[in-house]
């Protein structure tokens, strides 16, 4: 067991090696909406104070459910949409507040693959044009030049320099997500965020997407942001783990730490919800005890005051409902719960 | 009596390529109160089989069949509309999209009533006081209210229960869901699968559950039904399959979950894709992907054998080689 799971990190160098490719720093994200005519608009928080630190050649994986911020985290990582607060810093630059021809040049460390394969290739264009577009846009490069590029980074995730001329619709799901990831690396990006990249994929598929994403990796020093809601997917790529619930962190560290003896009660619920092969399989790390999770996601209209959890925790207590849990500092990870120490 | 008895069932589609057969030659049976998963990856026709179980395939798709009794009805020579008064009431179906297959301009409690009505013929308060009732039993919380409740004013964990209730509406003896969780959360998920499986043991219904999920089978199902290019490629009592696969497909599936890859950097992979219309092989179809295949393989197609001993001694494989026999390893 234990051999097992160190089996990744044993090989590489320590993570204090490894420089800072990506920092957030007390990100947020305010959306205000329009609830009617008569009504005041309200703030939905999507996101609301995450902070993390991203390393070349590791992996972050961002778990939660639907409506937990996971997009929104995208979205302003990859400066699609500015956060409303807080500081994002490449290679140590902070990236708000810069000029359009600034903002362009770091646009290129950062990347993005998308979930639908068959939602995010154009399907009028050939596979060169998707491509080559990010080259046409952001670079000065020949013609010739492009499709030699084009054509290498096709070698790079397994695809045949003769499908070069064909359409999307030509290539099965795990094969546009290989179109999908070769476009992501077209301009040398440093991080990768991946937005629930192999959820729409068979696990067979899924495996050779997995593989190819770690492959890259390894080549090519990149950073992945690796969002997810499946936790034998994440627990299988990623070296750190952060779960989010309501727009908040609510457990964040190693990915070692975090699956074996995660502290916070929305994590051993995640766990205990995913379905298992091996049931109560010895080699698949301790079976958490079966509690059904109560309700669902509260609205991010209106959150519940105190720990967002409280009403669906099983071990809430009094106090839940009105002292919000400050992110800190326990056994080796970071968790905001008032009783994370009894949680073992 | 088995309560649904089908023997050789195929659903063929014609396509400008020529004829497509999607379903091939399946035998499945059911007992009351028994859970079957049907597990295959897309396009292995698991979706096609229910849906010409319900009778839900219209002229697109061509059923034929030796055999297909449900609780001594033959469905094969019954009457369009007497099939449809079972189909609904004794047979019922849980679908995939819970926001897509519910109607958007209608309410909750219109669609559940509606079901009620056609079937159960009950109407005024007594239909409004079931309604309710059965939005209890499916645990959404304040049922009055919901009644006049949208489609979209409800999450996606509330629609599938929503669903489940129409589908559990006149206590049918078969509940079909197809891919019933596959497009909500996975706490939703949990509480899906529980309120299905407590339905399925309160009122002694048979239940077949279709999923691409291993890990929702394992949990759920008492048998297994591996489904590849629309045939049957290892049907096996659940723990049985999951401990030891015969199929090499089946092993190469298993092996390709994160979760039995701990520690292994590398998740081992099935190359190629499923056969389509154009490159369907001559002998077993999982031949030009299988790491086992041998000239035998590739000539002709394996019948389904005994799987050999198992809890319920009754598993069937369709290779030639299974794996766990001699001179082959699941290495």
């Amino acid at each position: 067991m234990t051999a097992a799971m160190i089996g990744r990190s044993a090989e590489t160098p320590a993570p204090a090696a490894r420089p800072v490719v990506l920092e957030a720093i007390r990100l947020r994200k305010h959306y205000t909406v329009r609830r009617g005519l008569f009504q005041p608009p309200a703030t939905v928080k999507a996101l609301d104070g995450v902070s993390f630190q991203l390393e070349a050649g590791r992996t972050l994986a961002v778990v939660g459910e639907s409506g937990c911020g996971k997009s929104t985290l995208a979205r302003s990582v990859t400066m699609i949409e500015p956060p409303t607060e807080g500081q994002l810093l490449y290679d140590g630059r902070d990236v708000l507040g810069r000029s359009k021809a600034e903002m362009t040049e770091l646009r290129r460390t950062v990347q993005m693959v998308f979930q639908n394969p068959y939602g995010s290739l154009n399907p009028r264009k050939t596979i060169g044009s998707i491509l080559e577009e990010p080259l046409v846009i952001n670079t000065p490069l020949s013609r010739a030049a492009r499709r030699e590029r084009a054509l290498a980074m096709m070698a790079k995730v397994g695809l045949r320099p003769d499908q070069i001329d064909r359409y999307p619709h030509m290539f099965s799901g795990g094969q546009r997500q290989r179109i999908a990831i070769a476009r992501a690396l077209m301009l040398n990006p440093r991080v990768v965020v991946a937005d629930e990249p192999v959820s729409a994929l068979d696990v067979s598929i899924q495996a050779q997407v997995l593989n190819l994403m770690m492959d890259l990796q390894e080549e090519l020093e990149l950073a992945y942001l690796f969002i997810s809601h499946d936790l034998s997917v994440v627990r299988h790529i990623a070296d750190s783990v952060m779960v989010m619930y309501l727009g908040r962190p609510v457990e964040h560290g190693p990915k070692d730490v975090v699956f074996s003896r995660p502290r916070h009660p929305y994590t051993r619920i995640l766990m205990a919800a995913t379905p298992r092969v091996d049931v109560g399989g010895a080699e698949s790390g301790p079976r958490l005890e079966r509690v059904v999770p109560k309700g669902e996601l509260p609205s991010p209209l209106n959150p519940p005051p105190g720990c967002a959890f409280h009403k669906r925790c099983p071990y809430a207590r009094p106090n839940c409902a009105t002292e919000v849990p400050a992110l800190r500092e326990v056994d080796a990870r970071k968790v905001a719960c008032h009783y994370a120490e009894e949680m073992a | 009596m088995a309560l649904l008895d089908i023997k050789n069932l195929s659903v063929a589609f014609t396509t400008r390529a020529g004829t497509f057969r999607a379903v091939d030659g399946i035998d499945l049976t059911l007992d009351e109160g028994e859970v079957v998963g049907i597990v295959g990856e897309s396009g292995s026709g698991k979706s096609v089989t229910s849906l010409a179980l319900m009778g839900l395939l219209g002229d697109a798709g061509r059923v034929e069949a030796d055999r297909m009794m449900f609780a001594g009805h033959d469905l094969l020579s019954m009457p369009a509309r007497q099939r449809r008064k079972l189909t609904g009431k004794d047979v019922a179906m849980v679908f995939q999209e819970p926001m897509t297959s519910l109607n958007p301009c209608f309410t909750v409690g219109f669609q559940i009533m509606e079901t009620l009505k056609v079937h159960e013929g009950l109407s005024g308060k007594a239909l409004k006081r079931r309604a309710i009732e059965l939005l209890e039993q499916v645990g959404i919380p304040a049922p009055e209210s919901r009644l006049s409740a949208f489609p979209h004013q409800l999450s996606g964990g509330m629609n599938q229960r929503v669903m489940i209730a129409i589908a559990i509406a006149c206590n049918p003896r078969l509940l079909i869901a197809d891919e019933p969780t596959t497009a909500l959360d996975v706490t939703i998920q949990k509480q899906i699968l529980d309120l299905l499986v407590s339905l399925q043991k309160d009122r002694g219904m048979a239940l077949i559950l279709i999923t691409h999920d291993m890990g929702v089978v394992a949990e759920t199902a008492h048998r297994v039904m591996v489904m590849y290019a629309g045939q049957v490629a290892e049907t096996r009592h659940t723990r049985d399959l999951f401990a030891n696969p015969r199929h090499p497909y089946t092993g190469a599936l298993l092996d390709a979950l994160p979760e039995r890859a701990l520690g292994k950097r590398r998740l081992p992979t099935i190359s190629g894709v499923v056969p389509g219309i154009a490159d369907r092989p001559a002998g077993c179809l999982f031949a030009p992907r299988c790491r086992f295949a041998q000239d035998t393989c590739r000539a002709t197609r394996p019948p389904l054998t005994p799987a050999g001993a198992g809890a319920d001694g009754n598993g069937l494989v369709r290779c030639y080689y299974p794996l766990g026999t001699a001179g082959k390893e699941a290495a």
